[in-house]
């Protein structure tokens, strides 16, 4: 028995390819919102985890790395990464971050603050990221898109760590759109 | 006639249970769905015991059980 590949089995390009555009337009960090809003939907209207069953790019790409070009040491991940504190705390950790982030947003489009050009990987680290002119939008547009771009960096680095280290899709275990997701599931169930 | 069933069954700790659906994927007999986002469940008759879904299973809360047992 063979399963028919669908439109869906390609997901993992259109993760890619965000990822690569980000390098040559930051404004295309918006897309982004996509796969933030979709899984959200999906499982508030009952359909349970169906985006990361189905149709996430980045679960797919993970596990081509970690699988097809055996990146992957394929070890089991730690117990204290799939406890559920471990889990709900990354989420709380990544909703902080993701708070932070509009609150700059606003302050931006308050004139309170002035547009930073940069990337911010793992919540330290600062990289100019000056070479895109993108002066065509409000700075707030492009606020938005620098630190939303820097969570999608940020967590795909992450991910690329734990494929490594431990199953090709480990970053499924504390993603925290999948913990939300699940989270919701599990509230629809009862 | 029955079919014979084999000697290994995939077991799924629901608790610890992620439901990424990667066991899904994995499994050329369909038999796993995942129960409505929640987890991943076995149908023990579609299950032939290859151990696939277990290897891949990011959250590593698939065991490999002899059927005796359930
Ligand atoms: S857990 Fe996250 S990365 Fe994994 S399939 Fe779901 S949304 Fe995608
Ligand atoms: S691969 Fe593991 S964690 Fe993911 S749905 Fe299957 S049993 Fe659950
Ligand atoms: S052991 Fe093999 S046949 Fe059974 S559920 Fe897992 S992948 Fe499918």
């Amino acid at each position: 028995m063979t399963k028919k590949r669908s439109f869906f089995d390609y997901m993992w390009i259109v993760s890619l390819s965000y990822l690569i555009l980000g390098f040559f337009n930051i404004l295309f960090a918006w897309l982004g919102m996509i796969c933030f809003i979709v899984p959200l939907i999906i499982s508030i209207s009952g359909g349970g985890k169906s985006y990361c069953n189905n149709y996430c790019g980045r679960g797919q790409l993970l596990n081509l790395l970690g699988n097809k070009y055996k990146l992957s040491k394929n070890r089991d991940i730690p117990n204290f990464i799939k406890s559920k504190g471990f889990r709900y705390g990354f989420l709380v950790f990544f909703l902080t971050m993701f708070s932070n982030m509009i609150f700059i947003t606003i302050q931006v489009f308050k004139q309170e603050k002035n547009l930073r050009q940069a990337i911010t990987l793992l919540w330290t680290f600062k990289l100019p990221w000056n070479w895109i002119d993108v002066s065509m939008v409000s700075p707030w547009i492009a606020q938005f898109a620098f630190g939303f771009f820097s969570l999608m960096l940020t967590s795909t680095i992450l991910g690329l760590i734990t494929m490594r280290l431990y199953k090709p899709r480990s970053w499924c275990v504390y993603c925290p759109m999948g913990t939300m997701t699940q989270m919701i599931s599990r509230a629809r169930m009862k | 006639m029955k079919k014979r069933l084999s000697k290994k069954l995939a077991k799924v700790d629901r608790d610890y249970c992620v439901a990424c659906g990667a066991c899904k994927d994995e499994c050329k007999f369909g038999a796993i769905t995942i129960k409505q986002g929640v987890f991943a469940l076995i149908n023990g008759e579609k299950c032939v015991g290859c151990g696939k879904c277990s290897k891949i299973c990011p959250a590593s809360v698939i065991k490999m059980i002899s059927r005796e047992v359930s």
